[in-house]
């Protein structure tokens, strides 16, 4: 099957990454962070979300035509 | 937290709506692939590994593990890893070094399937038709929990939670069939590690650290093995029940022949990928209780804690409720953004078990009702049609069956009762049709239904806790037919069920076998029975991807984490 599940898993965390981490970036201070200890946990774990869904894209980029 | 609402942003809305966009989507563009039924029921045995083996685990990641597990690691802390290090390794590894090349090999399309070709059509329909109950009663507990969640954390309605995420799911079963379900679990399981690790972090950062959570929580929940000697423990159960009842009857039992986890190592590609997708599984599954029972623990930690200002809340009933141990962690430490990703993922996790039983479902009703009894010899676009069908029913059903569960407390005790009286048996069989030739079909047929009918009469003469005189139960916990054996937990129960019925089951099958003829060939039973099925030729692939060599490794890895955390 013609079908690369990279790319959703892909388009899914790298849409949620930048949501996450421009929401972290727009709310750095702000009293909401009080419940993550202080940490800016928005910005953080959005970055993170971010790499793994470009890594996932990237894989599936390169790996394309390669599964017929 | 107190159980009022959270509150939930527009950016936690978007989170969860382009989750649900994206698993429609994959939906869509899958429907291109679906020409034949077997695209539809069976992904045209063309999945690759990798995705297999995190669909085999993750199909099993629904109500019960995610928000069920937590509950555990709560109410009895590390000794809840048994459910993983000794009630899923061994059993995963067995599947797929010993028993995947049966099912695998024999182009069986079900599970069901194998039991006609190895015994015979009565064996099959009642394996068929009590399976398909169970698969459409699990996803209706799912459902349940997901919108009873729902209405307690965000306010949302009942009824209107469960029907939309019921249209969710059969929007994109519907469109993709199995592989939909087994694409979509993958994302779930990204969903759950990613969604709640920073949970586990920040709860850890927060009571200083692994130890520190140690420090605060009953010396008895910080031991995996120490305390099993005697039931006397946090979980009511001794090291040979639970060795016996749930490492080999109920484990085995479940993922060794449950079609629901067998279906999706029957997608690979061919046998030696059908073999490592339980191993693949096998590696995250280890590791889960970090992300499932450690929320529990922290919960636990931070309840003993002065000033935490956190306590586990009250459920409808209004007793403590441990089943909301990762909703409210979710709502004590995270921020909103967060709060839709944990949530998103909760929601993914209750919604994919649901796909994954209705999938099954709509294969076994299919393949091993309707085309064998009902309507034999038509086309292949009716059985696809059939299929749909009964992809709309399963949905329906299930819902019938979310109402029903809406009465029952503890999910997780219901389930477990559930796979007693239907999965405990049904391994005894299994293991003496693959290895044991002479082993029939009256045997079979026999041997199950006696362990069966053993079950639910444990059930009816035990009880999980000791009565007084006069005193009853209501019939969900057993002695219905008056208290004559009583335990010290209703997980005792459970496990000591299992057993009889496994026990029952296969000592039935042989004496019946015995005293019956065999009515199949060893000719007809090659590929079917190990001893008349020659050896997993091997030769063509590389030493390192040799299914036994892996599973050995994995099998290590889990007794280095039952030394250390003994």
């Amino acid at each position: 099957m013609n079908f690369d599940l990279r790319f959703p898993i892909g388009i899914l965390f790298t849409a949620y990454g930048a949501l996450l981490a421009g929401y972290g970036a727009l709310t750095n201070g702000s009293d909401i962070y009080k419940k993550s200890l202080g940490d800016n946990i928005n910005l953080q774990w959005g970055a993170v979300l971010l790499v793994f869904g470009l890594l996932m894209l990237t894989f599936a980029i390169k790996g394309r035509g390669k599964n017929k | 937290m107190n159980s009022d609402a959270i509150h939930l942003g527009l950016l936690d809305y978007s989170i969860l709506g382009i989750y649900i966009l994206v698993v429609i989507g994959i939906g869509f563009v899958l429907k291109r692939h679906m020409k034949t039924a077997e695209d539809f029921f069976l992904s045209g045995r063309s999945i690759p590994v990798w995705v297999t083996g995190l669909a085999f685990l993750s199909a099993n990641l629904g109500a019960q593990e995610v928000i069920g597990m937590a509950a555990s690691g709560a109410k009895y802390g590390i000794m809840t890893s048994h459910f993983y290090w000794v009630g899923a390794i061994p059993a995963m590894i067995f599947l797929a070094v010993f028993m995947m090349p049966f099912y695998y090999g024999s182009k069986a399309r079900s599970v069901p399937e194998y039991l006609k070709l190895r015994f015979d059509e009565k064996t099959r329909g009642l394996n068929a038709i009590s399976f398909a109950l169970m698969t459409v009663a699990s996803s209706g507990a799912s459902l349940h929990a997901l919108a009873a969640l729902m209405h307690l954390l965000l306010k949302w309605d009942y009824n209107v939670s469960l029907i939309a995420s019921s249209i969710v799911v059969l929007a994109y079963v519907l469109k993709g069939g199995l592989s939909s379900a087994i694409y979509t679990e993958v994302l779930q399981f990204f969903l759950i590690v990613l969604g709640f690790s920073p949970l586990v972090i920040i709860g850890l950062n927060d009571l200083g650290g692994w130890s520190g959570m140690m420090s605060k929580i009953p010396e008895t929940f910080t031991h995996s093995w120490k305390y099993m000697g005697t039931a006397n423990n946090p979980m009511g159960v001794d090291w040979f029940a639970m060795v016996f009842g749930l490492g080999f009857v109920l484990s085995f039992g479940y993922w060794c022949t449950d079609f629901l986890v067998v279906q999706r190592a029957m997608a690979a590609k061919n046998m030696g990928d059908a073999r490592r997708t339980p191993i693949i599984g096998a590696v995250p599954k280890m590791l889960f209780p970090a992300i499932v029972i450690l929320p529990g623990m922290i919960a636990l930690a931070l309840v003993g804690t002065a000033g935490s200002g956190y306590s586990i809340p009250n459920g409808i009933t209004g007793e403590t409720d441990y089943n909301l141990v990762i909703p409210s962690l979710i709502a004590h430490y995270l921020p909103t953004g967060m709060i839709g990703l944990a949530l998103t993922a909760l929601m993914a996790s209750f919604m994919s078990g649901m796909a994954g039983n209705v999938t099954a479902f709509n294969t076994v009703w299919t393949y091993d009702i309707y085309q064998s009894y009902i309507a034999p010899g038509k086309s292949d676009s009716h059985y696809m049609w059939m299929g749909k069908f009964a992809t709309v029913a399963g949905i329906v059903i299930s819902i019938g069956f979310a109402y029903v569960a809406k009465n029952v407390n503890n999910i997780m005790d219901f389930l477990q009762l559930v796979f007693g009286f239907v999965n405990a048996p049904v391994f005894a069989t299994f293991l003496l049709g693959m290895f044991w030739k002479r082993a029939t079909g009256h045997g079979a047929f026999i041997g199950l239904l006696t362990g069966t009918l053993a079950a639910v009469i444990f059930h009816g003469i035990s009880s999980p806790q000791p009565l007084a005189p006069g005193e009853t139960l209501p019939w969900i916990k057993g002695a219905w037919l008056g208290c004559h054996i009583s335990f010290t937990s209703s997980m005792a129960q459970n496990f000591w069920l299992a057993i009889v019925a496994w026990s029952v089951c296969f000592v039935v099958t042989i004496v019946v076998s015995l005293v019956t003829a065999r009515t199949k060939s060893d000719e007809e039973l090659k590929g079917l029975v190990f001893s008349l099925t020659p050896t997993q030729r091997e030769e063509n692939e590389p030493v390192w991807l040799r299914p036994a060599l892996l599973g050995s490794l994995v099998l290590f890895a889990a007794l280095i984490l039952n030394i250390i955390f003994w």
